[in-house]
């Protein structure tokens, strides 16, 4: 499989798009015609063929553009990107889960080679080949987690596990829907949970808590969270809202096919061997309401979704104010016919837009 | 919310392994070294993790937890020391009796319910016999990351203090054995008192020992949080039961290896699931009648819900008794 990667942007003039690949195969997170919180979470074990569910750590025609992001936003903030002393073994397990996996589901992009510590690292879309000695901070330009994560797609949390609890007491978060690593850092499950909505009070996060801590090693589990972004812009942080908050007031009737996207989240889990940590890999699929348009089923679900989504919902999410105009335009698209069940757009046996 | 769910087997992973040796080590334990049949590396593990080993003992299967006392940091081989019980269930007498080097068995993935504390400045390990096995692994993670520890071990007699000369030898100065027929025991109190800031507890042994050092430190003023003892919970293989289906109108037998959903499965019968794991609540199934007992071992439903024995997660639970009818 060979991927052409995207020169593009995630800021300033926003080129980045989608190809007919991308859209195909984009995360879709409704499985029926309407929203509501749920303990969704299953086992990360692979998915359809070219589906962004198949490999361990997806890599799509964003990845280069993605990473050049994330370096320009650590210039800026150096904090994104933070470790808790102890947590630097757990680091080093992710360098190794996401380096074996990598080279196993890409071999054409990424190679390992390992001769006992001394390790070599071919990254060729982004032109690396380091030797280091595995174990050796010294060997590398940055800590673990940092030099791994500036070379893999999405935000990761590492979390200790102690006490029957989960701990933020790691990460490297620059493409995050509204939320601060530098102000998690060392909170618990519960803690950073506490801005969210109805949730608590639905025992989701008690369920959610007790399946987390029994996740195995070999047992990778996933779930998809979504949300909404005003341009395709990787960093919507709370350190950046003056810039980005403002954009959500710069939608129009005519533009919003093509500047509101819905941003959807891979998220999985994964216990981690030496350090029996779990790292949370979020990774951020965006599309664009016009793309997604293109898809009839999505069109007409999508209205759906977002008409009757509880008001705590789309205020959490942010996009309460924007919603009626998002309704006007999304409801040119939903002429009222049923849908099939699950995320796929079954393009082929869903009927075409009646109007 | 549901992206493609996967019909895989749940629970654990598990590694086919080659008994490479076989290795009497006192009167009572007996040190038992795997390799991988399929002569991939093992995965490593963190210092404490167990395995459950799968046993078939004359058709019958048994399955006990046992800590991995090899060095995490060697993927080529793993080791398990067993204490014969004579009065046990019968898996270690199995171990004792039956197995071979050459044996084949299969052996779940490492999982762990007694890790470090990787905050610790200083690791103070309490052991009581056999309980000195997941120790072993904990030093040699900690000697790897010059990490600072100290051991008080507790043995019946010089001849049935399983590594405790080889420990003595390795770190004269960090390990303290005590042997109970010379009348020596653990100076609990002392070693509690005057510990350095930030130092964390661990303790692996008999039922009393463990109960001992947790009341010691609480007296002595120490956060529990801060120590540490191990909980197995030794995974039961499930008994084989019947279960009769009323809408697809059949009845399924769900055979010892299997959950209840993998039944179902099985037999071509359409059972939502998602998370294989009782916590997402999509597998929930009623049940119309029942004599028996559940064995309900979700997250999903409440205490309430479990005693009144309407409902059933099939990915997880499951039953023993004469009859269970389901709206399936
Ligand atoms: C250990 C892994 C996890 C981490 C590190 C994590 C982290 C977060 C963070 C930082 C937020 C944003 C909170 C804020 O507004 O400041 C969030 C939101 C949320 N989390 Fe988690 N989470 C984890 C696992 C889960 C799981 C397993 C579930 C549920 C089943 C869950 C459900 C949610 C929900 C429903 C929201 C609100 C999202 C929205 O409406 O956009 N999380 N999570
Ligand atoms: S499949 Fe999730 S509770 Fe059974």
């Amino acid at each position: 499989m060979t991927i052409q990667f995207n020169n593009e942007t995630f800021r300033d003039d926003y080129s980045f798009s989608n190809s007919d690949w991308a859209i195909k195969r984009f995360p879709f997170p409704f499985h029926e015609d309407s929203y509501m919180y749920s303990v969704n979470m299953e086992q990360h074990r692979g998915g359809p063929a070219g589906s962004v569910y198949e490999k361990r750590f997806d890599v799509d025609e964003h990845y280069v553009a993605e990473m050049r992001d994330r370096a320009l936003v650590l210039a800026d903030d150096p904090l994104r990107c933070q470790s808790l002393p102890h947590m630097t073994l757990a680091g080093w397990d992710l360098l190794e889960l996401i380096m074996v996996s990598k080279s196993e589901d890409y071999p054409d992009l990424f190679e390992l080679h390992r001769d006992g510590n001394r390790w070599r690292w071919v990254n060729k879309p982004m032109g690396i080949d380091d030797t280091f000695t595995f174990l050796d901070e010294t060997t590398l330009p940055y800590g673990p987690m940092e030099y791994i994560t500036r070379q893999a797609q999405g935000d990761f949390c590492v979390l200790d596990q102690r006490d029957d609890m989960l701990w933020m007491d790691a990460g490297m978060v620059t493409t995050q829907a509204d939320w601060s690593l530098d102000f998690d850092i060392g909170m618990n499950f519960f803690e950073w949970h506490a801005p969210v909505p109805l949730a608590h009070e639905m025992g989701i996060f008690q369920r959610a808590l007790k399946f987390l801590l029994n996740i195995q090693q070999g047992s990778p589990a996933r779930r998809l969270n979504w949300t909404m972004t005003v341009n395709p812009l990787l960093d919507t942080s709370p350190e950046n809202y003056h810039k980005w908050g403002i954009q959500k007031t710069s939608l129009t009737p005519e533009n919003l096919g093509a500047k509101q996207h819905l941003r959807v989240e891979l998220q999985t889990f994964f216990r981690l061997p030496r350090s029996n940590a779990l790292v949370f890999p979020i990774r951020c699929y965006l599309c664009s309401f016009q793309d997604l348009m293109t898809m009839p089923k999505w069109g007409r679900r999508l209205h759906r979704v977002v008409r009757d989504l509880p008001e705590e919902l789309a205020t959490y999410k942010g996009f309460i104010d924007n919603r009626p105009m998002m309704l006007d335009y999304l409801s040119q698209y939903d002429d009222g016919l049923s849908t099939s069940r699950g995320i796929w757009p079954d393009l082929e046996t869903e009927p075409p837009l009646q109007r | 919310m549901s992206a493609a769910p996967q019909k895989t087997k749940s629970g654990a992973e598990q590694i086919e392994v080659t008994v490479s040796a076989v290795v009497p080590v006192n009167d009572l334990v007996t040190r038992f070294e795997f390799s991988r049949v399929d002569g991939q590396p093992f995965p490593t593990f963190s210092g404490g993790a167990h395995t459950v080993v799968i046993m078939n003992d004359d058709g019958r299967r048994r399955m006990n937890p046992y800590s991995l006392m090899s060095d995490p940091a060697d993927t080529s081989t793993y080791a398990i020391s067993v204490r014969r019980d004579d009065a046990g269930r019968g898996g270690s007498l199995f171990m004792h009796t039956q197995v071979k080097v050459g044996d084949v068995m299969t052996l779940s993935y490492p999982v762990n319910l007694f890790s470090l504390d990787l905050r610790a400045r200083k690791n103070l390990f309490f052991a009581g016999g056999i309980g000195i096995t997941p120790f072993l692994s904990m030093i040699a993670q900690l000697e790897r990351m010059n990490g600072n520890w100290e051991l008080h071990y507790s043995v019946r007699s010089a001849d049935l203090g399983t590594y405790a000369d080889d420990l003595k030898t390795k770190y004269p100065n960090n390990v303290h054995v005590y042997y109970d027929d010379q009348s020596q025991s653990i100076p609990l109190t002392d070693l509690l008192d005057g510990q350095p800031l930030g130092t964390n507890a661990y303790v692996c042994g008999p039922k009393g020992m463990i109960a001992w050092v947790h009341a010691s430190a609480k007296e002595a003023g120490w956060p529990d949080a801060q120590v540490h003892s191990e909980e197995f919970t030794a995974p039961q293989p499930g008994k084989p039961f019947e279960v009769r289906l009323c809408k697809s109108d059949m009845t399924i037998k769900v055979g010892e290896n299997e959950s209840l959903l993998e039944a179902l499965e099985r037999e071509g019968v359409d059972a939502p699931f998602l998370c294989r794991g009782g916590a997402c609540g999509q597998c929930e199934t009623t049940v119309v009648s029942h004599d028996g007992e559940f064995i309900h071992r979700d997250h999903w439903l409440d205490d309430d819900q479990h005693a009144s024995g309407t409902k059933i997660m099939p990915c997880v639970s499951r039953f023993v008794g004469a009859s269970l009818l389901l709206d399936r």
